[in-house]
């Protein structure tokens, strides 16, 4: 097992420079000079001057690369064009928020979409089935965007339950929660329903069956287990909604996250803030998925020995 | 296929029919500013009302159809082609060409896909084909990895072996014998994966990635009614309603080729 995590945190060494190396191929594409788009234009010269220096511009790409690496690793996202802000503070302060909505967005979906695949699993074909199916298809096919806005037009603008936007209690996330949930609760749903279905065609629920237990405990003391693996594998893969969404919900409902910041700078096409961004979602999503992998490997048995062997 | 297969399929017709003959079928122009009728209310001359600049919004939806769906086809299909020629090249080469090409591949995966279809559309001059080209740079991977898989088990066939022995070059063998095979499965993936697609691209629009004003695409019709949700809700309703209907009905499509291909569950 310790072995295991630690194969797979030597891996994440050359992920993160494959995810660096792509947003620094970004950044050199950016117009104009390539210590603006690190740094920002308002940064005093001498900043400018060592950052040209550090990543030399005149010198071959890999250097150009190891340089920027380097100014990564202290923590140097650059600053905004136009707050003249470190971005790191910047994120380091909105980050929580939008984390805050990922965990209350996973709270609703994971329950409700575990009980919703469950149950069109246990009444396979029949008319609650179609019913959940055309749901989940549903929730996958409407733009967050959208949906936000209409949650919003009813909930807050007609019926006046919750403010319309802004960062702040559990009023004010319930709408961007429910956002980001529904197609996340539509996907845990759908994978939940074809890993119950496949573990039911296996001998041992046949046994058990023969037994003469009934489906209902069969399925929740025999299926569930083997059946909610790959559903946390799913789980981890979904995060990245939250982070996709986290860009289109935060903006709609102002709320103070790394969404909106993204958001703001792309309107004012504030480079740094962009790259920053990206490189810190697409961390936190690569360790998400590392931590569920691992969870993974925990409850699953029959991977735990495989590795072992190994 | 299903009955709400064939529905929506009819549907998805109706509405590339629609985005063609759009200007025959509702002769109004979507682009003519006209500050006399700002955000109207619908009425017969403007079923759906009008925006913040007086222009039609049914002919806007019409004339938006075309780029919203129209972007969304053409990068899946760009996807679809390079990911099959990686996909082949990877496959076939085996060694280290495999290694480095799913190396490249786990790489654009690990990205929300979101976040690097961004990063690739603000180095770019905001516009149509920046979009396509967004959401190419972002999509091919897993059409690669998918065709990969297809070709690993294709080269040990013994067609491949006929070939090999009557002298066929690595280049006859790849484009011959081996992408041809191969399109089938991508055409059905890429019929997966349009109404993702199509969501993507509402989404880049959405975030003024897109198309630029004063022309009309679905995302960023919601993306300026979103300012005038309390006074002119029929600003975004409509436009957002296209693209659920849109995706719902390329996902549902989607749902029926992959169960009738049996394709990877996770898509």
């Amino acid at each position: 097992m310790k072995l295991y995590i630690a194969r797979r945190l030597l891996l994440l060494l050359p992920l993160l420079m494959g995810i660096t190396f792509i947003t620094f191929l970004l950044t050199k594409a950016l117009p104009g000079d390539p210590a603006y788009g690190l740094v920002g234009e308002r940064s005093n010269p001498e900043t400018i001057e060592k950052i040209r220096k550090e990543i030399g511009a005149d010198k071959g790409i890999v250097r150009q690369y190891a340089g920027y690496v380097s100014l990564l690793a202290r923590g140097e996202l650059g600053r905004s064009y136009y707050t003249n802000r470190k971005v790191l503070d910047d994120i380091l302060e909105k980050f929580p928020n939008t984390m805050r909505l990922a965990l209350g967005a996973m709270l609703l979906s994971v329950p409700v979409g575990l009980a919703l695949g469950l149950l069109s699993a246990l009444r396979k074909d029949s008319a609650t089935d179609r019913l959940i199916s055309g749901i989940t298809i549903s929730f996958l096919s409407v733009p967050v965007f959208w949906s936000g806005l209409i949650l919003m037009m009813i909930v807050s603008l007609w019926l006046r339950l919750v403010p319309p936007s802004g960062t702040g209690d559990i009023r004010y996330m319930m709408l961007p929660c429910l956002t980001l949930a529904l197609p996340s609760l539509a996907t845990v749903a759908r994978v939940t329903r074809t890993s119950v279905l496949g573990v039911y065609r296996l001998p041992y629920v046949r046994t058990a069956r023969a037994k003469g237990l009934t489906k209902a405990r069969i399925t929740a003391f025999h299926v569930m287990k083997s059946a909610l693996i790959p559903v946390i594998t799913i789980i981890g893969l979904d995060f990245a909604s939250y982070l996709n969404g986290a860009v289109l919900t935060e903006t709609i409902f102002g709320w103070d996250g790394i969404g909106r910041f993204t958001m703001e700078g792309i309107m004012k096409r504030d480079y740094p803030v962009i790259m920053g961004c990206i490189i810190t979602g697409t961390t936190v999503f690569v360790l998400v998925n590392l931590i569920m992998d691992v969870a993974y490997h925990i409850v699953d048995p029959r991977v735990r020995v495989h590795a072992e062997d190994r | 296929m299903r009955k709400t297969g064939k529905i929506a399929l009819i549907v998805i017709i109706a509405i590339m029919l629609l985005s063609l003959g759009g200007p025959f079928v509702w002769p109004q122009d979507p682009e003519e500013i006209n500050l006399d009728s700002v955000k109207a209310h619908p009425s017969w001359t403007h079923p759906l009302g009008t925006d913040n600049k007086g222009r039609d919004v049914v002919a806007r939806i019409l004339y938006g159809a075309k780029i919203s769906v129209g972007v969304a086809v053409v990068a899946a299909v760009l996807s679809m082609g390079i990911g099959l020629v990686v996909g082949v090249i990877s496959g076939y080469a085996g060694g280290k060409v495999d290694i480095a090409i799913m190396a490249a591949v786990d790489l654009i995966l690990s990205f929300p896909s979101l976040l690097l279809a961004i990063g690739v559309s603000v180095v770019l001059p905001p516009g149509v084909y920046t979009v396509m080209i967004a959401l190419a740079a972002v999509g091919w991977a897993s059409f690669a990895r998918l065709i990969r898989g297809t070709v690993l088990v294709l080269r040990e066939s013994t067609y491949i072996d006929a070939a090999r022995a009557l002298g066929c070059s690595w280049k006859r063998i790849l484009f011959v014998h081996l992408i041809p095979q191969c399109i089938p499965l991508a055409l059905v993936v890429a019929g997966v994966r349009l109404g993702g697609y199509v969501l993507t691209e509402a989404a880049l629009s959405f975030l003024g990635l897109g198309a630029q004003p004063p022309t009309a695409t679905w995302g960023s019709m919601v993306s300026t009614g979103r300012m005038f949700i309390s006074s002119a809700p029929w600003m975004v309703i409509p436009p957002g309603l296209m693209i659920a209907v849109t995706a719902l009905c390329f996902n549902i499509v989607g749902d029926e080729l992959r169960e009738w291909q049996d394709i990877d569950k996770d898509g």
